[in-house]
């Protein structure tokens, strides 16, 4: 990689410097001249995006913990507390939670992103991988957080996805009072979600630069999918990509402030300014809205296959719905890269992202009449795309002419 | 071709949207059991919304003589009451108001002491048992956060607009609508074919309709002192059931004005930055092919 260097230290500290831990040269290497697409568009910001969303739960959350109090009696009230007494503790605590929801905004689309143009073949197979494990561990994290609160949602949402572990077979029960600590959610659970809650983060953070390193071998992807082939295909990172994401990571605090500022409530569920009643069920018991695609999956198999019971078959198909991703580049086996030269992927693809809000929209309904019979359509449709469709397409689609490079696209559009 | 594919992509859209709407049309809280409450023009409703500190203090007068004779607000301290942005009595108010008070002290002697500012609002029952004994077997929930504990299911597409007006009144929409949701005539309220259990009340928005409270106001039955203009505030139900919600969402979300005008602040910034940041951007990428 040092083939991009045109570091040279300016004087005798930084060359005795470099000589012993070349830091500054790695971040001129990697954050500065490392070469990139001139022709990525606003989808690619949202990786710096997300790497914002991290520091500032990671940030909000160190100030948090440092007035929480993780006990079954106390949590309810020390949250009341942080947004009552502590000093800007109201933006606080709405920053964290409302920033958990925008950090899986920013994540879905970044997923969806790199399916759409292929981000994830070779030889980018371990970025995704990677990108995959990602999601999984923010998707722990951001549940146990929701347990932290410690309101009626907290525990029964702790409750209900905890049942989960029973499913599996022989070691089930063993593997759910592991995680609860007990026979049901009380306070050893909080106390080890606590911990979880504020480790993960730091987990992520590493795999995130593992990622990003991982990146950094082959390059950026592009939207038209054609490896770069020579210099002036791409711009230095820097000033070209930290102006143009910093920009975007500027607009997307926006929406951001607006939902702290004015609607810190609105993406939660009323119920959670109850505190934890194991004698009172709530009327619903919904998950944050980042996890329902995936609620839907895990309930929509209400049936027995064989052996296997509706439960256990609901959380094979909600793990599988996770698992199948670290498998995607191996599915999609198609030599074009870019969803924008394959006229029949598009389609199906288009349906996958629309299939999803279905997803999301149908783990927020109750579980009867036409929601069930959508809830199986939906899922059936989720896993035939990665399993079928991927596949098969990748086999028979007459694929568009493909652009000779990155500058001759860019030259095309703009004379076009 | 072109033509063709538009039409494919048109279809789309209207199965979709056919779709969706079809779902909607279900109405998300047929399942509740209550009324769908109307909405209020809050004061505090909207991004310039504050709190009316009369209607506070009103609502807090609502709040001591009646509700928190069975309602605890165990997050409320005295101090709260003369802080910006709140009923905003002043710290002399609010000491004396405190001295009122006897609170539970081991340290004091007799085991109780007069209230200081700094004293949490003291509870009308020791616990939860000792509350559900006086009140026939009804837990008469803590007041702290209730406002922001109640809403309202919106259909679609309502609740789509909501993200983008910023609607968080629900529990005060709710809140006021219960207590004006009784039937006149006193017990003998439930319409017919519903079977009231002994000792409850119907109520249009209350779930299931059964309530164990009793409707606990009546016309007169605060006194409000007139304002310094002399106008008068009517003292009917509807007038109270209005303030003390009011005061309910301020004691569930104080901070509501700061948090407000500092967003004002904050978007505002963020906005002209954005416009300096794509300048800067498009300045920047004006010689590259892209």
């Amino acid at each position: 990689m040092s083939e991009h260097s045109t570091y040279t230290p300016g004087n005798a500290v930084e060359k005795w410097l470099d000589d012993r831990l070349p830091v500054v040269r790695f971040a001129k290497e990697h954050l500065m001249d490392f070469p990139t697409p001139k022709n990525l568009n606003y989808w690619w910001t949202f990786g710096a995006i997300l790497v914002m969303c991290l520091g500032v739960q990671i940030v909000t959350g160190v100030i948090l913990a440092m007035h929480y109090t993780p006990n079954i009696g106390l949590a309810f009230d020390s949250v009341e507390h942080i947004r009552r007494d502590v000093n800007g503790g109201r933006i606080i605590q709405a920053t964290h939670a409302v920033g958990a929801s925008m950090f899986f905004v920013a994540l879905y689309i970044h997923m969806f992103r790199g399916l759409f143009y292929g981000s994830y073949k070779a030889p980018r197979e371990i970025i995704w991988i990677l990108g995959v494990l990602i999601f999984i561990l923010t998707v722990a994290t951001a549940f146990m957080g929701y347990i932290l609160p410690w309101g009626q949602m907290s525990f029964w949402g702790a409750t209900v996805i905890s049942n989960i572990f029973s499913a599996i077979p022989l070691i089930g029960e063993n593997i759910k009072q592991l995680v609860l600590g007990g026979f049901a959610v009380g306070n050893p659970t909080l106390n080890r979600f606590f911990s979880l809650h504020y480790l993960l983060p730091f987990v992520i953070a590493a795999i995130v630069a593992l990622h990003i390193w991982a990146l950094h071998v082959p390059g950026n992807n592009n939207p038209i999918g054609v490896e770069v082939k020579e210099s002036r295909d791409t711009v230095p990172f820097h000033p070209y990509y930290t102006m143009k994401d910093l920009f975007a990571m500027v607009l997307f605090m926006i929406p951001f402030a607006w939902f702290v500022f004015f609607a810190p409530d609105i993406l939660g569920h009323p119920d959670n300014y109850i505190m934890a009643d194991s004698q009172v069920t709530p009327a619903h018991i919904v998950p944050e809205w980042y996890l329902l695609p995936f609620y839907t999956i895990l309930r929509a198999i209400d049936f027995n296959v064989l052996f296997i019971d509706s439960k256990l078959g609901g959380v094979i198909a909600m793990g599988g719905a996770l698992l199948m991703l670290l498998i995607v580049p191996w599915l999609d086996t198609s030599k074009v890269r870019s969803g924008t030269f394959r006229p029949m992927f598009k389609w199906f693809y288009a349906l996958f992202a629309i299939n999803f809000v279905g997803l999301t929209y149908l783990g927020a309904q109750p579980a009867e009449g036409i929601y069930t019979v959508l809830a199986k359509v939906c899922t059936a449709y989720y896993f035939l795309y990665f399993l079928v469709i991927l596949p098969v397409l990748s086999r028979i689609e007459v694929t568009k002419p493909l652009p000779t490079s990155i500058s001759e696209s860019v030259l095309g559009k703009a004379h076009a | 071709m072109t033509g063709a594919i538009n039409m494919f992509k048109n279809k789309i859209i209207i199965a979709a949207v056919a779709a969706m709407v079809g779902l909607a049309a279900v109405p998300a809280n047929a399942a509740e059991g209550g009324a769908r409450p109307e909405r209020q023009a809050w004061s505090f409703a909207g991004i310039f919304g504050t709190y009316d500190q009369n209607q506070l203090q009103r609502g807090f007068q609502v709040f001591r003589e009646v509700c928190a004779s069975c309602h605890s607000a165990r997050l409320l301290a005295f101090r709260n009451l003369s802080e910006p942005g709140g009923p905003d009595f002043s710290e002399a108010q609010v000491k004396a108001l405190a001295a009122e008070y006897d609170i539970a002290d081991p340290t004091a002697e007799g085991g109780a002491r007069p209230g200081v500012a700094a004293d949490r609002w003291p509870s009308p029952f020791a616990n939860d048992q000792e509350a559900r004994d006086a009140n026939g077997g009804s837990l008469p929930p803590d007041f702290s956060v209730l406002a922001k504990a109640r809403g309202v299911v919106d259909p679609f597409p309502t609740w789509v607009f909501n993200y983008f007006t910023g609607y968080q009144e629900g529990g005060a929409d709710y809140i006021r609508a219960l207590l004006l949701g009784y039937h006149d005539e006193v017990p003998g309220t439930a319409p017919e074919g519903f079977e009231l259990p002994e000792g409850k009340y119907y109520n249009d928005y209350f779930p299931g309709h059964a309530i164990g409270m009793a409707p606990p106001l009546a016309d007169g039955s605060v006194t409000y002192t007139p304002g310094e203009d002399g106008v008068a505030v009517p003292e009917t139900v509807e007038q109270y059931a209005t303030d003390v919600s009011a005061f309910m969402m301020w004691l569930a979300e104080p901070h509501l004005v700061s948090r407000k005008q500092t967003g004002f602040a904050v978007l505002l910034f963020l906005v002209l930055f954005a416009g300096l940041m794509y300048a800067t951007k498009r300045k920047l990428w004006a010689g590259i092919e892209h």
